[in-house]
């Protein structure tokens, strides 16, 4: 008996040895430990999001009569619409992806296929201007802003056209430079027969080469919407009322040291709204990982 | 490669007669719509947008109409909007850095002074009328004013005239000695008043120098102006002692050095410059908010890129089992938006109810005061930007230590190089130049990772005594921001652009560096 424990032991030792499990226990030790830091905030705001006493005084990590009454709540709440805070993030973000992905493909294909003075210059100015991060001028942008809605009223401050203008001032930047060296990668004998035919310039970009280039458009678009959805500060500054919010701007005030009584619907919320990036997320992996060793860093 | 030539810039533009009408159109729109504004523009003063939106319509002009600007038409979209939201704002905090603006002087000079000029003071000892409201069928109002005295006043348009030299006759007398009618105009009876009180409220009619307006719906007092502009002298003089407030720096100042409440918009040179630098009550805590700034990027950079590092090592070992699985789990922090996870993080930190400390309770016997203490809320960023930025910094290292070529490692081997050896000086020495750019351009990140700041801590604690709203945590960004928007007596943007100027030229010398480094001019020059 003894000795066929012994030996079951033995057996299994050898087996951890052959898959060299053993003298890596080490190793798995630290990135378990590193998975659980990971796994902290994500663990703790799931298991609140299912425990219905809804305050973070009284949470715990397996919540009694787990439900899902905090995303009734959520769904309920008067006071904080966060369906449409839901619906205005989604809307701008789709619009500036939108409009991005045009003017992106538009000015990379001039700079792909066109040749005209200034051509050079021009790619370099917007790799120099686009360094400064837009909301270091919030101050100007807000007063700009501000004064835009005193001549057009739909586009002042508070208003969701005003707040894409500001977004769609970063268009012309890396996602350009991007697209140009997609383009570039597309044969040209498809256009130089279509040119024989008669097609202007704006054709072939619209029917060969922006087919042809899907999938670099594709990921533009799905950066762009994803950094559009994250993004704070020009939200915060530019709206206030609150059936004008975007999720991010929203939730920080909705939670605003309301830990205690909120604790459970904010959580809800935050998993509604962190879905929809992570599975983005998942998806564009292989790209944006791409991308990262490139010097993108994410927003 | 389909190329255009320089020479024959004719041959492109060749859409169908119809395309073409539709662009003359458009364009005509266009046109039309600008001449629309030119009116409005003149009229409230706006020289720079009237300038601005003129250039831009005659740009658009050239660029359609001329076959020379072909290529231009597929650039014309962004570089708008870069030129208006980007390259425009830039220039704009240029200009207003160097201003005073901010609350408390958002007008012009005369702006100002026509907003002190029309300030009344009320005078009891002049007398004081009781009104009867008339309304003609326009909508035009008309008062009866009764003086104590059994003097008659009539009011329309802005001015008062005793009843006798008015045209207007009152006519059909009620047994309360009011009227019915006025000349042309019907008395406004019973409730009715309250329908136009919004109206009457802001009538004013002058009369003898002084000006008639309501105190209540029973009672027209004398006000008197207050102050008097001498607009030669640049100054107001208050009617009823004679002070002179002269403008002065942006504001309307006495000869005892009184300050009138409203000031006006003015360049002030270097002013705020020098303010961030010598006014002890904003430089030091300037000096604070700049120094954490540094701190918190470098360490930022250095905490993440150590656990990444470390990590992509372990990783990259190809007999380490689970890798995939590992690889999924630890990314997860990195795809989750950021916003959500600092909310999150806030609550875990929140020192009385919060996870964090009800698990440290037990071990310590004590929580710890995370938000509350300035040493302890860095650190509770700094753990939050470790957990936010590690997966990041471990992607970018994995691509770096796969670039190695293995033979390196073989011949380390040879040389009878043990497992440290390896790692000191093959792996860490090659990634570190390979990662050089990225860890700049992640220093520059953190420099302005409001998100994270203010998500967390909101800058707080706060510094006392500050002149402005300044926490121990604060970055220049978010300092900034609070200066602009989040300030108890008002904002200060001519400060708040003072200091965004300063990070624009941190974060330009830095990305300069970067580009040196990367080579990217050489590559811009090579590809473009």
């Amino acid at each position: 008996m003894l000795e066929a424990t012994a030996a079951i032991f033995r057996r299994c030792f050898r087996w951890l040895r052959k898959r060299s499990i053993l003298n890596q226990l080490w190793k798995h030790a630290i990135i378990w430990m590193t998975i659980a830091f990971a796994l902290f905030p994500v663990i703790w705001i799931v298991s609140a999001a299912l425990d219905p006493t809804n305050s973070l005084a009284s949470a715990r990590l397996i919540p009694k009569d787990a439900s899902f009454i905090n995303f009734r709540r959520l769904l309920d709440s008067k006071q904080h619409p966060f369906l449409i805070w839901y619906f205005n993030t989604f809307k701008i973000g789709l619009v500036t992806a939108t409009l991005v992905v045009s003017i992106t493909s538009l000015a990379g294909y001039a700079f792909s296929r066109l040749r005209f003075k200034g051509r050079r210059s021009g790619l370099f100015a917007i790799l120099l201007i686009q360094m400064f991060p837009q909301m270091l001028a919030m101050v100007a942008i807000y007063l700009i802003i501000l004064s835009i809605g005193q001549y057009i009223p739909g586009m002042g401050l508070d208003t969701h056209m005003g707040l894409i203008l500001v977004y769609l001032g970063g268009a012309m930047g890396a996602n350009v430079w991007l697209a140009k060296g997609y383009f570039d990668t597309i044969p040209h004998s498809i256009e130089e027969s279509a040119m024989i035919d008669g097609a202007t310039p704006f054709q072939m970009l619209w029917y060969i080469v922006v087919p042809l280039a899907r999938p670099i458009l594709i990921v533009i678009f799905f950066l762009q919407f994803m950094s559009t959805y994250s993004e704070f500060v020009l939200a915060r500054v530019l709206l206030a009322s609150s059936n004008k919010l975007t999720m991010a701007v929203g939730l920080q005030m909705f939670i605003s040291d309301q830990y205690a009584k909120r604790w459970g619907v904010f959580a809800a919320a935050a998993l509604l709204g962190a879905i929809p990036v992570m599975i983005l997320f998942w998806i564009l992996q292989k790209q944006l990982v791409s991308g990262l060793t490139r010097g993108a860093v994410k927003g | 490669m389909i190329v255009f030539s320089r020479k024959r810039p004719s041959s492109p533009p060749a859409g169908g007669p119809v395309g073409t009408v539709v662009k003359i159109i458009l364009l005509g729109i266009l046109n039309a719509l600008a001449l629309w504004a030119l009116p409005v523009l003149l009229d409230d003063r706006q020289y720079v947008l009237l300038g601005g939106l003129f250039l831009g319509v005659a740009c658009i002009d050239y660029v359609f109409l001329s076959p020379r600007a072909y290529p231009l038409r597929f650039l014309l979209p962004g570089l708008f909007f870069m030129a208006l939201m980007v390259v425009y704002p830039i220039g704009y905090t240029v200009a207003v850095s160097f201003t005073n603006f901010g609350t408390g002087h958002i007008l012009t000079l005369e702006q100002a002074m026509s907003q002190y000029t029309s300030r009344y003071i009320l005078k009891e000892d002049l007398p004081a009328y009781k009104p009867q409201f008339f309304r003609d069928e326009s909508g035009h109002f008309a008062v009866l004013l009764t003086g104590s005295d059994g003097q008659q006043l009539v009011g329309i348009g802005d001015k008062a005239v005793p009843l006798a030299e008015s045209p207007l006759k009152p006519a059909d007398v009620n047994n309360d000695g009011t009227y019915e009618k006025l000349g042309p105009y019907q008395a406004i009876t019973g409730l009715n008043v309250f329908t136009y009180l919004s109206t009457l409220q802001n009538l004013s009619y002058a009369y003898r120098g002084n000006v008639l307006k309501m105190r209540s719906l029973e009672e027209f007092a004398t006000y008197v102006p207050q102050f008097r502009a001498d607009k030669a002298r640049r100054a107001l003089i208050d009617f009823q002692d004679g002070t002179v407030y002269r403008a002065v720096n942006g504001n309307f100042t006495s000869a005892k050095g009184v300050s009138l409440d409203i000031g006006y918009k003015t360049t002030v040179g270097w002013r705020n410059f020098k303010d961030l630098l010598t006014d002890r009550r904003i430089s030091a805590p300037f000096f604070r908010v700049f120094s954490w700034t540094v701190i918190w990027a470098f360490l930022s950079v250095v905490e993440t890129f150590t656990l990444g590092m470390f990590l992509a090592v372990l990783l990259n070992d190809r007999r380490l089992n689970l890798k995939g699985l590992y690889r999924v789990l630890l990314i997860i922090p990195y795809a989750m938006p950021a916003f959500i996870s600092a909310l999150i993080w806030r609550g875990l930190f929140n020192t009385e109810i919060g996870v964090i400390n009800r698990m440290l309770q037990p071990i310590l016997g004590r929580g710890i005061p995370w938000l509350q203490d300035p040493f302890w809320a860095k650190v509770a960023l700094l753990i939050v930007n470790l957990w936010l930025g590690f997966p990041y910094a471990m992607l970018v290292s994995l691509g770096a230590l796969q670039s190695i070529p293995g033979e390196l490692y073989e011949a380390a081997m040879v040389d009878g190089a043990s497992g440290w050896q390896q790692f000191s000086r093959i792996t860490l020495p090659l990634i570190l130049v390979a990662l050089a750019p990225l860890l700049i351009a992640s220093f520059a990140f953190n420099f302005n990772n409001f998100t994270v700041i203010y998500l967390v801590t909101r800058g707080r604690p706060a510094i006392p005594n500050a002149l402005t709203p300044t926490g121990a945590t604060d970055i220049l960004i978010s300092y900034t921001y609070r200066m602009a928007f989040e300030s108890g007596n008002g904002g200060n943007y001519g400060l708040a652009s003072a200091v965004s100027l300063l990070i624009f030229l941190i974060v330009g010398a830095l990305s300069w560096i970067n580009f040196k480094f990367t080579g990217a001019l050489e590559e811009v020059r090579e590809n473009a």
